[in-house]
């Protein structure tokens, strides 16, 4: 029980946690009644920490005292309600830090389980113990001692080097990563830690740009999330023009050009989400954000573009063709009309082969014309010639 | 009943957005209800009955007109002195395919064609009595009849007149 001694129950960033327990005894040697109780028992790389429900303060065992766990094999009665782990201990060493013991005169220490026992926990123990990780990696400061040095392979070295780098990077992430956490604790704080977010961000993005491939999906996919709850755009494409207007108009032309054809193909008219898709699809992996897709539209018919956006009285936005005009439309739809001698909206987009939505807005502005006039009841929505205004 | 052409057009019974087409639709559905109206002689409509009646229900190509349309098309009647609401609902109405004022001319003149004038007769004998029944005004609704005396009242060719629980009139 004197090898114990008084520590810090947070654990060292190198410490890996092997198993946490609750309700925990701890007895000295073969008392029987336990010399301490209730307390939870983490299992770590380097040590045991037992903590006190209620208490702060916690008590460790350096796990290089650990010679020998054994399960204790229950009693008679074969009626036992808690588990109980013997642990056999080394010596003390000298310059050992304080411990709630002083003297002892027991050489091994009994734990005892109540619930939540892991019956794969010595199995883990005894691997850790062989792991000797605390030689590797230790984590007290070099005032206090160790375990007893022991002669390091150059194999080891090696490996020391490369887990350690790995390490300081894992520190570094976890430091930005806390960092972003307390910058969304406190909008104020945001605000003042914006500037450093910015600069953040973007030297990540570099690191993204060099690494490509090194950083797995998941990260990248994380890291776009956290800029894009920041209100920052993606960077990798703003940097590429000056100002946003001409972002926006060189977006325009991008988006007519790759597009002309496409419409052409449908008829002289495609509906604003449809023009969307396809141009996303298009650009891979830079994809447009609504807004400035709705922006560079709306700025085409300045540009004189080849194709330009229009919004129906119902709202429709659709990009066409400059060159189409409504008179033609109408004319057209008048006579098709007449020919067959009433159209339904969906009758029409399939003569015509296009969507139900576009031969509907055709039929409207026909209509609007007065060269069309409607027939609504329960049958649906057809359309005639306006023989009620030509006729009579 | 002669139907126009309109009546066996679907788009007809729908009320059309467009405004030149809609005057147009209007004015042909005034024409057919004043003909309509002449043609059975019946005087009063119920807008919540209207949709059953053939006038608005073309069983033929299966469409009637909506109550909105109805309603439009009595207002607009109004508007020119052909339909008189009855009563504050706007559901029942009074149909005019003939104005008051000609109505009155027509009483006025069968009254001095029989020498009644300087007598009396009860509304009765005038819509349903043995001496009417070639007139036009035979079997029109009694409001009509009342309103017409009213027009020659302001000329000071009849007077109403309430004797014995009957409604009568006496021309001079």
């Amino acid at each position: 029980m004197d090898r114990l001694e008084y520590d810090d129950p947070i654990l060292h960033p190198k410490e890996d946690e092997i198993a946490k327990l609750r309700n925990v005894k701890i007895y000295d040697g073969d008392a029987k009644s336990a010399t301490f109780e209730n307390g939870e028992l983490i299992a770590t790389s380097h040590r045991l920490v037992y903590v006190q429900s209620g208490s702060s303060h916690g008590l460790s065992l350096r796990l290089h005292y650990l010679v020998y766990v054994e399960e204790e094999k229950s009693s008679g009665f074969g009626f036992s309600r808690s588990k109980k782990l013997l642990l056999h201990l080394s010596e003390p060493l000298p310059g050992k830090p304080p411990g709630p013991v002083d003297r002892s005169s027991c050489s091994f220490i009994r734990l005892s389980f109540k619930d939540g026992y892991d019956s794969s926990f010595p199995n883990n123990l005894s691997a850790a113990l062989q792991k000797k990780k605390w030689e590797t990696a230790p984590i007290t400061s070099t005032s206090l001692p160790e375990a007893p040095p022991l002669v390091q392979l150059p194999g080891r070295q090696l490996r020391a080097g490369i887990v350690g780098i790995e390490r300081q990077i894992q520190a570094k992430h976890k430091a930005t990563d806390d960092s972003i956490s307390l910058a969304f604790e406190d909008l104020n704080k945001l605000m003042s830690m914006a500037k450093d977010m910015v600069l953040l961000s973007k030297s990540i993005s570099d690191k993204i740009k060099e690494k490509q491939g090194e950083i797995s999906d998941d990260e990248t996919v994380q890291f776009k999330s956290y800029l894009l709850s920041l209100g920052i755009d993606d960077p990798v494409t703003r940097d590429n023009s000056r100002s946003e207007s001409q972002y926006h108009q060189n977006l325009a032309r991008q988006i007519s050009s790759a597009l002309q054809d496409q419409i052409k193909e449908i008829g002289g008219m495609m509906t604003l989400p449809e023009a969307y898709c396809r141009v996303n699809r298009a650009r891979g992996l830079e994809l447009l954000s609504p807004e400035d897709m709705l922006k560079a539209c709306q700025i085409m018919a300045s540009l004189g573009l080849p194709v330009t956006l229009k919004v129906f009285d119902s709202g429709v936005k659709v990009l066409h063709l400059s060159t189409h005009n409504d008179q033609n439309i109408i004319k057209t739809t008048a006579e098709a009309i007449e020919e067959s001698g009433s159209y339904t909206a969906e009758e029409l987009a399939q003569v015509l082969g296009m969507s139900v939505l576009l031969a509907k807005e055709r039929l409207l502005i026909t209509e609007k014309a007065g060269r069309a006039c409607r027939d609504d009841s329960i049958e649906g929505l057809r359309f005639y010639p306006n023989l009620l205004l030509e006729k009579n | 009943m002669q139907w126009p052409w309109q009546y066996d057009f679907p788009p007809f019974f729908t009320l059309q957005p467009h405004a030149e087409t809609r005057a147009k639709q209007l004015s042909a559905w005034r024409s057919i209800v004043l003909d309509y109206y002449k043609h059975t002689k019946e005087s009063t409509l119920d807008v919540r009955e209207a949709q059953s009646s053939p006038l608005f229900f073309n069983s033929t190509i299966n469409r009637k007109l909506s109550q909105e349309g109805i309603l439009l098309i009595l207002e607009n009647l109004q508007k020119t002195g052909n339909a008189e609401p009855l009563d504050k609902t706007k559901n029942r109405w009074l149909i005019f395919w003939k104005s008051p004022e000609e109505w009155g001319k027509l009483l006025y003149n069968w009254a001095q064609a029989r020498g009644m004038t300087n007598s009396v007769c009860t509304l009765f004998e005038l819509v349903s009595g043995d001496d009417t029944t070639d007139e036009e005004f035979y079997g029109l609704d009694t409001e009509i009849i009342i309103r017409a005396i009213r027009t020659l009242e302001v000329e000071r060719k009849a007077e109403m007149m309430m004797y014995d629980d009957n409604q009568g009139v006496k021309f001079f």
